[in-house]
């Protein structure tokens, strides 16, 4: 078969290993791997490495309701700037994505979009921790992962009932520990940091004892349970024990949780604001150290993107979240590689793709580079060294927490479904 | 108007040395005596403008600051919030941006919310001075306490003083702990352990939650205003208990030494932290507080603005420019 694009002289790693050669597409497949192939296009890949396109697990579009933050055309820019072939977007939009009709308004807006839209339900009506949301109606449509996200389910009864419902319909549920009456009024980590600075803090435990309680309902109703943007050294330790039990649990970790710490909010700059809190350092050591052994399963973003004039609010009445699509990558590679606690670019790759694809049952991603696997590919060169700055890239928000840093990966192509939608690190559409 | 992009401010007791703190007491003399005079203005920021900005409400502080740069002859403009476009849903930035177009020098900020202040200084090129910011820091308080203390007793090294009552959400302790123990102080806080920081490691102090135990051996005991909102969040059972247990009462103010300090940053909640003689006894210098701190305040705004410019890091020998401080009556 004739290609349309090659992809030439790179190194190929994916969940089989590492080798060189080079990836030939037509249409949406890979048609070709191994040497000397040609084709209409070629994209040269010397020096990178070819990998199955990332999966985010945990993005905020903001689309429907907060259009001036992001959109769903901009967030999967910069997804697939950053590497990104597919996404799957949180339902703290307004409205709530909690029914058929707002699953239906979101694919269709992600069916444009430069890299695959999925998108999460609500566990609870409007996300209000009261009522059950139609979840069959919305799995029919493909949901595939159901959250609150922004806040956990509170009631214990009724998250009990959420598991027991959505294990008979095969969905998974992904929870955002936090227990409200530890952390309501706070607006960062509680310890050295915001005792000095007088802010409100918010103890570890709130995190923590939400993670306790859904491991607990986990085993009573045998649904599986994965854990959103883990943040403390407890919560760590508490999924390695439940995993090493043999419960059919997953957790995720934010780049920023790997990266900064709660002396990041010294300033009062609410882009270091988010949920969960920067923590502390030994937090930080103990995510690194989940990711190394793949206690947590996946790196995901919890991209947030916010407008610049919600960020300059005071900082306890500023909005959380950072963005993340178009630095995860880097960050990875610089602070969990270079770190010497023993991951490796593989281990990181797994993270950010196959791993993530397989938790949230997104078939046609993350799969090992071979003929016939749909064509969801992230070229990047891993010795490429910059700088972040201050653009927020194709965000339409700014709120970046790592400017200044210096940083190693840059990715140069991205391939959806055979259409190269980046090449020489710029969106093509 | 400013010229430097680098403007003084005064946002924390953290950002002063021990000497820039120990020239701005010494400054305060000068300004107690200005005070002291039949006429009390002086000329030096005549020209200057000094806007005070006070999101959250305060008749003390803001009164205090007002008189001061009025003696100073400076051109004070007040920002009322009530009555302002804030509560039209202007931002803060933008607040100050506009106020910064009229040609200020100094703005004096009050705000619920800890760093408002910080983030201010980052948006204008005038000084900003922080008048109290959430459970952060208030900085002229701590100068206006270290004045008193130091005017009864020479000096605060090796001086014990117990800060009473709630540490945790309280802008003037954060502030007075550092400023006491920079300057030598022994600090040791009073509370239940609900009413402290979470942890107190970032300052060289004590804690303990026995009044009793601290009361014979203390040079000054600093009282905190106990809100009646803390019941509400669980932080102390009733306002009986606290008063039973942590209140300065007649009984336990005779244990105090003779010599010993009774302060309060005001408003006081007499018959809760405070029983309401004890706020009349001889060692309660809580007027004394408010007096110092209109100069305190003279010295602060002298020094951003006028030719002090010691926070501007000048060389410690340049002195004041005493014809700054002539009196007004000898030109009139």
């Amino acid at each position: 078969m004739k290609a349309d694009i090659v992809i030439r002289g790179g190194t190929i790693l994916d969940e089989s290993g590492e080798r060189r050669g080079d990836v030939a597409i037509a249409g949406d497949r890979i048609v070709g791997v191994g040497d000397g192939l040609t084709g209409d296009r070629e994209i040269d890949a010397g020096g990178c490495l070819v990998t199955p396109g990332f999966v985010d697990l945990h993005t905020h579009l903001r689309q429907p309701g907060k259009e001036e933050a992001e959109t769903i055309e901009t967030g999967s820019r910069a997804a697939a700037l950053g590497g990104y072939t597919a996404v799957l977007a949180m339902p703290n939009t307004t409205p709530t994505i909690d029914s058929a009709s707002v699953v239906r308004e979101v694919l269709e807006l992600g069916r444009a979009a430069p890299c695959d839209v999925h998108t999460s339900g609500a566990i609870t009506v409007g996300r209000a921790g009261e009522q059950l949301a139609p979840m069959a109606e919305m799995a029919k449509l493909g949901v595939r992962v159901f959250t609150d996200d922004g806040s956990g389910v509170q009631d214990d009864r009724l998250m009990r009932r959420a598991m027991e419902y959505a294990a008979g319909l095969g969905v998974l549920l992904a929870q955002h520990c936090e227990v409200t009456s530890l952390s309501e009024g706070t607006c960062m980590h509680e310890g050295e940091v915001s005792a000095r600075l007088g802010l409100p803090g918010q103890p570890s435990e709130a995190e923590e004892l939400m993670v306790m309680r859904d491991i607990a309902l986990s085993r009573l109703t045998g649904a599986r349970m994965h854990f959103q943007h883990i943040s403390t050294a407890g919560s760590v330790a508490m999924i390695s024990a439940a995993k090493a039990a043999g419960m059919a649990i997953t957790a995720e970790a934010a780049p920023h949780h790997f990266t900064l710490t709660d002396e990041s909010c010294a300033g009062y700059d609410a882009t270091f604001k988010v949920h969960p809190p920067l923590r502390s350092a030994g937090d930080l050591a103990a995510v690194r150290a989940g990711l190394a052994s793949g206690d947590l399963d996946a790196i995901a973003t919890d991209h947030a993107p916010h407008a610049p004039q919600d960020k300059e609010l005071p900082f306890d009445k500023a909005p959380p979240g950072m963005l993340g699509l178009e630095y995860a990558l880097a960050l990875a590679l610089t602070n969990l590689v270079d770190s010497g606690i023993g991951m490796t670019v593989s281990d990181v790759i797994a993270a950010l793709s196959w791993k993530p694809a397989r938790i949230a049952g997104i078939d046609d991603h993350g799969r090992p580079i071979a003929v016939g696997s749909p064509a969801n590919l992230a070229v990047f060169d891993p010795e490429h060294r910059w700088c972040i700055d201050a653009s927020g890239g194709a965000s339409r928000s700014r709120n970046v927490p790592y400017v200044g840093m210096e940083v190693r990966g840059r990715v140069t192509a991205t391939i959806l479904a055979g259409e190269a939608v980046v090449l020489d690190g710029k969106a093509q559409r | 108007m400013t010229t430097s992009t680098h403007a003084p401010h005064l946002l924390s007791v953290t950002d002063l040395t021990r000497d820039q703190i120990e020239e701005l007491l010494t400054l305060t003399d000068t300004f107690v005596e200005v005070s002291r005079r039949p006429i009390p203005k002086v000329p030096s920021l005549r020209g200057k403008t000094v806007v005070s900005l006070f999101f959250e409400d305060s008749t003390r502080t803001r009164l205090s600051f007002e008189t001061a740069a009025k003696r100073l002859s400076a051109d004070v403009m007040s920002f009322a919030v009530s009555s302002s476009s804030v509560n039209k849903g202007e931002s803060v930035r933008d607040t100050i941006e506009t106020i910064e177009a009229m040609g200020i020098d100094a703005v004096i900020v009050r705000h619920r919310s800890s760093g408002v202040p910080k983030q201010i200084s980052q948006w204008t090129n005038a000084s900003v001075i922080n008048a109290g910011d959430g459970w952060h820091q208030h900085p002229t308080q701590a100068l206006l306490d270290a004045y008193t203390i130091r005017s009864h007793f020479g000096s605060l090294e090796g001086r014990r003083v117990a800060i009473i009552g709630d540490v945790k959400h309280s802008r003037v302790a954060r502030s007075n702990m550092e400023m006491f123990t920079s300057l030598g102080a022994e600090v040791v806080l009073v509370a239940p352990r609900t009413l402290l920081p979470v942890t107190t490691e970032s300052w060289n102090v004590t804690a303990t939650q026995d009044i009793d135990s601290v009361l014979g051996d203390i040079d000054v005991a600093y009282l905190l205003r106990m809100q009646r909102e803390r019941m509400d969040e669980a932080l102390v059972p009733s306002m009986r208990e606290y008063s039973a247990d942590y209140g300065l009462t007649m009984e336990r103010a005779a244990k105090l030494r003779p010599d010993t300090l009774i302060m309060h940053p005001g408003p006081m909640n007499r018959g809760i932290e405070i029983e309401s003689e004890v706020a009349q006894l001889p060692n309660a210098v809580i007027t004394e507080q408010v007096f110092n701190g209109v100069a305190v305040r003279m010295a602060v705004l002298f020094m951003l603005l006028g030719s002090g410019l010691h926070l501007r890091n000048r060389a410690p020998d340049d002195s004041i420019d005493k014809e700054m401080i002539e009196m007004e009556g000898d030109q009139s």
